[in-house]
């Protein structure tokens, strides 16, 4: 097994080899995502019970949750990507950071949205500067530099390095998001699903929410490695084996 | 690993933990601006400014809330199960504003240790149930009531 990554990992630092790979990948993750997604929603927005204090506005948990777990993952994603890039040098972890970025601001910015959203019947107020809140937005800024610095920086191999620093360097938000809610006082509320605890839901709750987290990853899945493949055919593009690609289709 | 790598490797993971320490130490010294609300507690020892606007936070005391029948005037006291702070305010409460409920209120501590409110927000905690569960919780009373409130409360027991 052990051998059998091995030697996955290193095919998938060749840029050939990760585009032909990958390629038979795609419609398994889009399928998932469809799968998924669909039950989830169908299920968590018609058939789960309400809430019994926030009635039907809880649902927005099902869009809410896993965009807030994927915003904090990918950034994760991207500073070991950041982390292989400037240790291992290899090329195409920079190239699956770059797919990275993008999806998780976005995220970042569902999850923000839909928590504002929420906010308004729930709290009484869309937003508050509460330690919770305002790490999230810090996130969304930094995938927001990320991207701007990737754009900034000429030649690319400088604003790769540059872009896997600041990854790197990010990547210290992620447990001040997570346990925000434990140190400090804050408006939101302590997370409802803990490793080593119960969740304080019941099951006819949580189970269409992970449907919508598990096709929320699919769909990151999916996303990611469309933009790598492309972004594989466009700094290759002089390569014999993209023109034969190129020119077959 | 190469040795170049590892020697990579290392300054990267020094670094990381050189800026984790900087930061943690930043956040911890800073905490009390980070803390989103004083507790009651904080209020009654004096912690909390009297010339500003502050926010102070808890449980709304079961059995506290007086309404204005003429207006919305309202007047609660909110616990963190140590102390109490008492609140008067004008404007619609939100939704969940109940008896039990956490709620962040903005406002000015006046002469008497009460706090006039600008704005009044209701806290929800981590538990979801459907209403049955809830009606049946209730009738046993069993219903779970975990709030950053009661946190000192619950450390102690444990």
């Amino acid at each position: 097994m052990w051998n059998w990554l091995k030697t996955l990992y290193h095919r998938l630092g060749s840029p050939k080899w990760f585009y032909q790979i990958t390629g038979s990948w795609l419609p398994w993750f889009a399928g998932a995502t469809l799968l998924f997604m669909s039950v989830g929603l169908v299920w968590g927005l018609a058939y789960a019970p309400m809430d019994y204090q926030q009635g039907n506005s809880f649902r927005i948990i099902y869009i809410h949750v896993p965009a807030a777990f994927l915003a904090q993952s990918v950034y994760m994603m991207m500073a070991v990507a950041g982390v292989v890039l400037l240790v291992w040098k290899m090329k195409m972890a920079d190239v699956v950071a770059q797919a990275l970025a993008p999806v998780g601001a976005a995220m970042t910015f569902i999850a923000l949205v839909t928590g504002a959203i929420w906010g308004v019947p729930t709290w009484g107020t869309w937003w508050m500067w509460d330690a919770r809140l305002t790490s999230m937005l810090i996130l969304f800024f930094l995938y927001l530099g990320v991207i701007a610095l990737r754009e900034a920086l000429k030649p690319q191999e400088v604003a790769a390095r540059a872009c896997a620093l600041l990854a790197i360097v990010g990547v210290i938000n992620i447990p001040i998001i997570k346990y925000s809610v434990d140190w400090w006082y804050t408006l939101h509320q302590p997370a409802t699903f803990k490793l080593t605890e119960k969740p304080a839901m019941p099951a006819s709750m949580w189970l269409p929410l992970l449907m919508m987290v598990l096709g929320f990853y699919a769909l990151l899945g999916w996303s990611v490695l469309l933009r790598a493949r492309a972004e594989i055919l466009r700094r290759e593009f002089k390569a014999g084996w993209v023109r034969e690609i190129l020119q077959r289709k | 690993m190469t040795p170049k790598r590892k020697q990579k490797l290392l300054l990267i993971s020094l670094m990381l933990g050189a800026l984790s320490l900087a930061i943690g130490l930043t956040l911890y010294a800073l905490s009390a601006n980070i803390n989103l609300f004083y507790s009651p507690t904080q209020i009654a020892q004096g912690e909390a400014p009297q010339d500003r606007e502050i926010r102070a936070g808890g449980m709304v005391v079961e059995g506290s809330v007086e309404r204005d029948p003429n207006s919305l005037k309202v007047r609660f006291a909110v616990t963190d199960f140590a102390e109490e702070v008492w609140i008067t305010y004008d404007k619609i409460l939100p939704d969940l504003f109940r008896e039990g409920q956490g709620v962040v209120a903005v406002g000015r501590l006046n002469a008497a240790g009460e706090l006039v409110a600008s704005q009044v927000v209701a806290r929800h905690d981590e538990n979801y149930m459907p209403p049955e569960v809830a009606e049946a919780l209730k009738a046993a009373g069993q219903m779970p009531d975990h709030s950053p409130f009661q946190r000192p409360a619950a450390e102690q027991q444990y």
